[in-house]
Order: C-alpha cells, then sequence, then structure tokens
C-alpha cells in the first residue's frame, strides 16, 4: 500500500469571505460588509451554541446580550467546569503596556511563525487585532489579572517571544477567564436570552437542505435522546487530544461533537497536528487516568538530564557523578540548550528514553504488536544547580507552587530530589475547517475555539490558545454569524420533520448497538489500546511504515471494539460506561483520519517530525513547495476513503522562513 | 495496596441508597484516589456489576467536578489542602478500610451513587455573582487601576472552583463560604462597586431560597476547602449585608 491508496483527491478549497483589501482593514471592512440582524427580529431567531469554555460560553453570552436566543450545552455539570479552566501559563494581548515594541502586527508575526508557516494569516491578523480588546472586557468583568503596586496590570514574557505581553493571573489564568465568561454567562441565563443546558451531551448533528439547523443530545442523568432546532449552530467543542488515552485533557474531553458534524458534511482541517508539551508528570503506571502538566517556565532554571548508561537507570540520581551523566539538550543544541521549543524538547525525551535511558518506574508497556516490555519513561529536570547558585528560597519563590503541586502528586521532594518529567499530549491544533466567518463546510454551522483548525497552524504558541478562545466567542462570531441570520426567517421545523427524525433514531440506534454487543472487554481497555497506538506511530515522530502500520491495527481494533465491548447498564440512566463508549467509538474513526493525514504530510513540520524530511543533522525539515497548504478532509461514507481538498496558505503579508535552534 | 470500601450507592434520585463493601486489590501508593475508583470500577465491569458513578472532570484539581466524602471528611484530607483529584493512596494505609460518601446536603439531591446536583451553586450567581458589562463596551483596562493590596485579596476569593466541599462539611449544610468568596472577589475590585450592595442582598436571598443552612461560625467548611478560602470572608460578606440594609432596593 502505498500512502495515496488511503485517500481520494477533491478540489482544491478557497477562503471566501476574507475581503480582498490590506491585511490590516481588512476586519473593518468584513464586519462593514456583513449584513445586520436589527434588534427587533434578533428576538425571532434562536442559536444553538454547544460548549461553554472560553469560546462557547462567550458566544453564548455576547449572541445572548444582542438579543438572539441561546440554547447552550455542556456535558459537566455547571459551564464553569469546562476545560479552558486548566489552563496556567497566561494569555496574550498587543497592548504594548510596556512600550517594548509590541504591535498587532508583531504579534501577528509571532503566531504565524510560530505555527511554522501553517495557519491562515488572514484569521491570524485578525486574533492579534482584537486581542488588545480582550483584556479591557476581562477587566470590566472583574477577572483579577496579577498587578503592579500602582495598580496597573502586569505583564511577563512567556513561550521565547521577546516582548512582555502575556497578562497573567497567577498560575491560573485560565481559571479566572473561564469564571468571567461564565459568570457573564449566568447572568444572561438570569436575564432569560440563554438557556443552559447542563448534562447533555451532543450526539447528531440536524442538517436539513444543507443547512445545519439543530442537535440531537442525550440528557446524561436520565438517558432521554431528544432533539433541539434553531436557526444556527455553534460548535465549541475544544480538542481531540483524548484519542491518545493519556493526555493533560480533562477525562470528559471528546470528538463526538465535531466528528458526528464532520460525518454529516463537515471538513477536518489538519487533524495531524497536535502539540505535544515536554513538561508533564510522568506515567506512574498502567492505571494512569490523565497526565498533568507543570509550566514550561520550569526550563527557565532546571537542567534536564539522563544517565549516560542504561545500567545507572535505576539508581538514586544524586549518586550518579556530574561525569556520567548527559545533559542531552545542552549537548545537542548548544546554544539553546534546556529552552529549545517545546517539539524538540518532547522529542528528545523520548528517543532517551527509547534508547534505554528513561528514569522512573519502569512501566508495563504493551507495544501494538502485543509484545510486553518494561520502560521507564522519565528524565530528569534538576535544580540542584538553581538551588546552590539562587538558593533554596529564591527557587521556593519562582516554582513554590509546581514543586508543591509536583510532591502532592509524586511523593517526591523536588528540593532534595531531581524532578522526572516526561511529554504528554496537551492541544490540538486541527479541527474543522472554517472561513474568515468562522462558518464550516456546512452553511448554518460555526466553529469557535480549540475545536475549530484556523489560527495555530503546525504548533500552537503559549498562551495564544485563551486568546484565540476569547476573540472566537466575544469579538469574531458575534459580528460575523449575523450575515448568515440576516437570511432568515428560515423554514420552521417540526419535531416529525423527516431529517429531525433520521437524526434522533440514528442516535438512538447507535446507542442500542453499544449496549446490545455485551463483549468482554471494557470501553477503557480499547481506548487505552488505540491510545499506545496512536502515541506510537501518530505522536512525535511518525514514519511512513509506521503510520500505515497504525491505520491497519486501529481498524483492526475498531471492528473489535463493535463486537467484544462491555457497555454496563441500561440508556435511561447516569451511566457513565455508556458515555465514554459513544466517545471512544467516535475516537477510532478520528485516530485513523489522524494517521492517514500525518501519512499524506511527509515534511516535519511544527510539532511533528516526519522520519523521511530531515535534515542532515537530523533537524525538521519543512518542504514549503508541496505542502503549503491546509489538508482538509471530507468524509467519504462508511467504509470509504475520505476526500482530501486543499486550502493553499497564500502568505502576502510575511515572509516564509525555516526555524532553526542550534 | 489491599483496602476494604464502604461506598455510598443509590440507584436515583428517588431510590434508597445504602453502604456496599467491596474489596480491592492490586491498588498502588502512586494512584490518585479517583484511579482507585476507575481500578474499581473496571473490576466490577470485568464481574459484569455496574461501576460506582461519580463525578469528576479535570483531574488536575481547578475544575471543581469531583468530590465525595472520604472517612467523614470532603475530600478526605485533614491534614493538607486538596481536591479528591488530588489526594494519592499513599495517604492511606494497606489494609485500611475507606468510607466514601456523596455530598450530604438537602440543596445537594444526590443523582446516582457519589454524584450530586449542584445546579444551587449556578442559580446563586445568576442572582447576581457578575458584574453587568456586555462585550465591547469595556473601557481601556489601565483606565481604572485596582489597588495590588485589594486585588490580591479578591484574587484569593476568587480562586474557589465551586466543588461544595463547604457545604458538604458544614453541620448546617450552609453555602456561605461559598456565596462569600464571589462577593469578596467582586467587592474588592473597582469595576465592582457599583452593583455591590445590591449583589449580597440577591446572593444571600437566592443562597437561602435553595434550602442552604445558615452560617454560624463553626469552620468547617474552611477547613476542607482546597482553596484555602477563610472563614473571614464570611464576616465581610455579612458586614456588606449589614450595610446593605441601610439602602434602597436596586442599590
Amino acid at each position: 500500500m502505498t500512502p495515496a491508496d488511503f485517500y481520494t483527491e477533491g478540489v482544491d478549497l478557497v477562503d471566501t469571505k476574507a475581503p480582498d483589501v490590506e491585511i490590516s482593514k481588512m476586519w473593518e471592512t468584513r464586519k462593514f460588509q456583513a449584513r445586520l440582524v436589527n434588534p427587533a427580529n434578533r428576538r425571532k431567531l434562536s442559536v444553538i451554541i454547544v460548549g461553554t469554555g472560553l469560546a462557547g460560553g462567550a458566544a453564548a453570552a455576547t449572541l445572548g446580550e444582542a438579543g438572539y436566543n441561546v440554547l447552550n450545552f455542556c456535558y459537566q455539570d455547571s459551564p464553569r467546569r469546562a476545560h479552558s479552566i486548566a489552563a496556567q501559563g497566561g494569555i496574550n494581548a498587543a497592548k504594548n503596556y510596556r512600550n517594548d515594541g509590541d504591535s498587532t502586527y508583531r504579534l501577528f508575526y509571532d503566531t504565524v511563525k510560530g505555527g511554522d508557516y501553517r495557519a491562515r494569516e488572514t484569521n491570524v491578523y485578525r486574533l492579534a487585532e482584537v486581542s488588545a480588546n480582550i483584556i479591557d472586557q476581562c477587566v470590566a468583568q472583574g477577572v483579577p489579572f496579577a498587578r503592579e503596586y500602582g495598580g496597573l496590570l502586569d505583564t511577563r514574557s512567556f513561550g521565547g517571544v521577546q516582548v512582555q505581553r502575556t497578562f497573567y493571573a497567577r498560575g491560573q489564568t485560565g481559571q479566572q477567564l473561564l469564571i468571567g465568561v461564565y459568570q457573564q454567562l449566568e447572568r444572561q441565563v438570569a436575564a432569560g436570552t440563554v438557556k443552559m443546558h447542563t448534562r447533555h451531551e451532543m450526539v447528531e448533528l440536524i442538517v436539513v437542505d444543507g443547512r445545519a439547523r439543530g442537535i440531537v443530545t442525550r440528557n446524561m442523568v436520565n438517558g432521554k435522546v431528544e432533539a433541539w432546532t434553531a436557526d444556527a449552530v455553534v460548535l465549541a467543542t475544544g480538542g481531540y487530544g483524548n484519542v491518545f488515552f493519556l493526555s493533560t485533557n480533562a477525562m470528559g474531553c471528546n470528538v463526538t461533537a465535531t466528528w458526528r458534524a464532520h460525518r454529516k458534511g463537515a471538513h477536518f482541517a489538519n487533524p495531524c497536528y497536535t502539540q505535544i508539551h515536554p513538561t508533564c508528570i510522568p506515567v506512574h503506571g498502567e492505571t494512569q487516568s490523565k497526565l498533568t502538566l507543570m509550566s514550561e517556565s520550569l526550563r527557565n532554571d532546571g537542567r534536564i538530564w539522563v544517565p549516560k548508561r542504561a545500567e545507572d537507570c535505576a539508581k538514586d540520581p544524586r549518586e550518579i557523578p556530574e561525569e556520567d551523566r548527559d545533559y542531552y539538550l545542552e549537548r545537542i543544541y548548544p546554544s539553546f540548550g534546556n529552552l529549545v521549543p517545546r517539539d524538540i524538547a518532547s522529542r528528545q525525551a523520548k528517543n532517551m528514553c527509547d534508547e534505554g535511558r528513561g528514569v522512573g518506574p519502569a512501566v508495563r508497556e504493551l507495544d501494538p504488536d502485543g509484545n510486553e516490555k518494561l520502560v521507564r519513561r522519565g528524565v530528569y529536570l534538576d535544580f540542584a544547580d538553581a538551588i546552590e547558585r539562587l538558593g533554596q528560597s529564591a527557587v521556593a519563590g519562582k516554582y513554590g507552587n509546581l514543586f508543591d503541586m509536583y510532591q502532592q502528586i509524586t511523593g517526591e521532594n523536588p528540593y532534595e530530589v531531581p524532578m522526572r518529567i516526561y511529554p504528554a499530549v496537551h492541544y490540538t491544533m486541527g479541527g474543522l475547517w472554517v472561513d474568515y466567518d468562522l462558518q464550516s463546510s456546512i452553511t448554518g454551522m460555526y466553529v469557535c475555539g480549540e475545536a475549530n483548525f484556523s489560527d495555530h497552524g503546525a504548533n500552537r504558541l503559549g498562551a495564544s490558545a485563551l486568546m484565540q478562545g476569547l476573540a472566537d466567542g466575544y469579538f469574531v462570531l458575534p459580528n460575523t454569524i449575523n450575515d448568515y441570520l440576516a437570511d432568515a426567517p428560515f423554514e420552521k421545523l417540526a419535531d416529525d420533520h423527516p431529517d429531525v427524525v433520521e437524526a434522533v433514531t440514528s442516535a438512538k440506534a447507535r446507542i442500542d448497538k453499544l449496549l446490545s454487543i455485551q463483549g468482554t472487554r471494557s470501553v477503557d481497555s480499547f481506548h487505552k489500546e488505540l491510545g499506545h497506538i496512536m502515541w506510537e506511530y501518530c505522536g512525535m515522530e511518525r514514519t511512513e511504515a509506521g503510520l500505515i502500520k497504525a491505520i491497519g491495527l486501529i481498524r483492526e481494533l475498531k471492528e473489535e471494539y463493535w463486537s467484544n465491548v462491555r457497555v454496563t447498564g441500561v440508556n435511561e440512566d447516569f451511566n457513565q460506561a455508556l458515555e465514554r463508549a459513544g466517545r471512544v467509538a467516535d475516537f477510532f474513526e478520528l485516530g485513523e483520519l489522524m494517521c492517514i493525514d500525518a501519512l499524506h504530510r511527509r515534511e516535519s513540520c511544527g510539532g511533528h517530525f516526519r522520519a523521511e524530511s530531515q535534515t542532515q543533522d537530523g533537524e525538521a525539515l519543512r518542504h514549503d513547495d508541496e505542502f503549503l497548504y491546509v489538508g482538509a478532509w471530507e468524509w467519504g461514507g462508511e467504509g470509504s476513503k475520505p476526500i482530501l481538498h486543499r486550502e493553499p496558505l497564500n502568505y502576502k503579508a510575511i515572509e516564509l522562513k525555516q526555524r532553526s535552534y542550534k | 495496596m489491599k483496602l476494604k470500601l464502604r461506598i455510598w450507592r443509590q440507584a436515583g434520585p428517588n431510590a434508597t441508597g445504602r453502604m456496599v463493601d467491596y474489596d480491592i486489590d492490586g491498588v498502588s501508593e502512586d494512584m490518585s484516589f479517583l484511579e482507585m475508583l476507575d481500578l474499581l470500577n473496571e473490576n466490577l465491569t470485568e464481574a459484569n456489576q455496574e461501576p460506582v458513578a461519580f463525578d469528576h472532570d479535570c483531574r488536575e484539581g481547578i475544575c471543581g467536578m469531583c468530590g465525595v466524602v472520604i472517612n467523614g471528611v470532603a475530600h478526605g484530607a485533614d491534614k493538607m489542602r486538596t481536591t479528591t483529584c488530588q489526594l494519592h493512596m499513599r495517604s492511606f494505609e494497606d489494609g485500611a478500610t475507606i468510607e466514601i460518601e456523596p455530598w450530604q446536603a438537602g440543596a445537594f439531591p444526590v443523582l446516582k451513587d457519589l454524584a450530586v446536583d449542584r445546579t444551587a451553586f449556578d442559580r446563586i450567581i445568576q442572582a447576581g455573582g457578575f458584574i453587568s458589562s456586555n462585550t465591547g463596551s469595556a473601557p481601556d483596562a489601565h483606565a481604572t487601576p485596582a489597588p495590588k493590596l485589594e486585588a490580591d485579596v479578591a484574587f484569593d476569593n476568587a480562586t474557589c472552583i465551586g466543588c461544595g466541599a463547604c457545604v458538604a462539611a458544614c453541620p448546617n449544610s450552609s453555602a456561605m463560604l461559598f456565596t462569600s468568596a464571589k462577593i469578596q472577589h467582586l467587592a474588592l475590585l473597582p469595576q465592582g462597586q457599583p452593583e455591590r450592595y445590591s449583589r449580597v442582598k440577591s446572593m444571600v436571598a437566592q443562597h437561602d431560597a435553595e434550602g442552604f443552612g445558615n452560617c454560624t461560625n463553626i469552620g468547617e467548611c474552611a477547613a476542607v476547602c482546597p482553596k484555602g478560602i477563610p472563614l473571614e470572608s464570611i464576616s465581610q460578606l455579612n458586614k456588606d449585608l449589614v450595610k446593605s440594609l441601610f439602602m434602597k432596593d436596586g442599590k
């Protein structure tokens, strides 16, 4: 089999919504061109929004304020729990409060470059443009950003950029921004403009005459499967990192909403673009359920090493003399050392462990060939030098909360014993394809935040995920969706409309099927095995042979799933096994598409190292001549190949360059 | 580790619940408490029995979705501040018996087993736990400086994750610590001043309407709060509440 055997070629895509004017005038022009809906008519229109994180919650609150009838859904018990809450570092904004030469253009430039020139420049420019408004908005809502003694906002530099443009709220910026969003959302709930449906999971999209007109949800308390119709649908359902089973995502994060939409016609763009974060707490054993991230700032003072010899790996690290240690990042990348970008730090840690020089507990791994092996998955992040140089209290002042968190989870004191870290899946840059208006390839369906693909290219810079979620939710979508809603009134849909009935029936049939299999293996055991395959073959380093193999393994596992999974209980109940079963079923299909996307993209780019595409000294090699495009995949139908549509990337406002960190 | 678990099982909101005993083996001390429950659930699934329902999501102590009473203590740790997901099995002795119950409060009805309905918290926020500021209407972020010392206390209160441990720990099932944290967060920022006194009146009224009890300064809430919201926040709430009584409605 060759890569081309796995997909069919489609026609090229273009974004028709970005006006053909100079980039700095584009958003203003589009806002003026977009048709408006007058306030009296907004009351007659309804919008479904799925997700209550920064993007979904902000969109719901803002459209509610504008006077639309908003129906908002989330799977958690409260909108305040969406996983935006876990972001630590901060949020970028081109405020230039530091007078350090920051500007809209510089934020735009840094974001496109950080994304390794695989993002759409028009969307990124707009992101940089609205970033300043976000900070104003959040402060007005009472978000307690860090302040200086004069009462003005503090900022710091983050993610290797040279300006201090990152606003932050201790180590919990995501939580504070989300609580701000949540408060605005609850205010609209009280005002009656937003109807909130918690513990509801979207399980199907309703499409009528080519337009998205509603969703089907499962009530997670009593199992009721019901249809909701509206004039437009917005998905803000986050990323799909949990396809790897272990990730820094919340346990409930899933791809079901976007995947169901994909199967109904929404193109899925760049699914293989995932971000692996280098500083997470390593896996402790087979029962590990999730991974915890620790701020990357630790690499500013910690030194990363592994023993030179595999036989030293089980020793107490303090007894390994200096000459037997391999500070491999400092050795391979003398100028950047421990501060190389996320992708390089991650890949080298995996290489060290694959060589047998990892540290920490040896964890049983079932490799996808079915062979058992014991592997130590961890590298040391050592603060001994920093403690000697700065003193323990200075180190505690900088990193105290992280050290405490590490000790709580591992039971080891990092002031005395080096920390152990290992990379983990953290964010997914890929997502549903959208145009400049954030409209997907299904008319009337919009996609915001991590769920879309548009702003981060092949790699996301630190402190830009929060920025994108809020930009989409507060400022972009509310100014573009009106252009579509201006077509109203739309046909009223009866509950017995054939397309509504079909969506509900198929959702119920899927649930019944999962419950009827009554096999012998738990949902989690399948999910873990899928995760192993994805991590091994579609993780940091990929090869053509590995990806082809992975596709075969996923197909076999999926077949076994549909004949041997055991889902206990019934639908008409609070049934967490059933919830997971539906999500994992979609992860199989997504996993296969991710591998196909990775297989066709024969270049090393952003977070992805493709072994066949490297420089003579083993560094990532991008191929702008062949792959300067967005790969947007159309669902080919059950059992058929996906169809690849290319959206060429035209960089007019920025010059293409190769990254180098040697 | 081998453990004996006694877990509250309740089929649904209106069903009668009871404690059920389970033996579990092969628990590692590096597991989190919820991973131990995962293991139990895998064992139950293997035996074709229904797993124990419990709420959880981020598993890094920030979303506030998890929370059970462990050996009589909300979130289960008496010496450190933690959420249930960040409690690890090394805190328990091999062979120990662990009792696991849901949050118990009239305003938090049990949905199933260890999962409860906390939507009352959302309704308290709806009653005024916000600053009325529409998208797009904000002045520049530096237009109003906020004094750092007060902003820091506002922040301390804003760290509340809405888990509900305070209610579970309180003999009166009061949600005053939760309510006061939001009131203090917003009352200490310049942006929160216009609605300061109407907010405290309406949020406390909603708190009472939900069926939460009154605060009698026992302090169990602050002792189990994973984020360290101090009892002092309730005093500050009371101060604002008393002041608000001398103000007209809408102020």
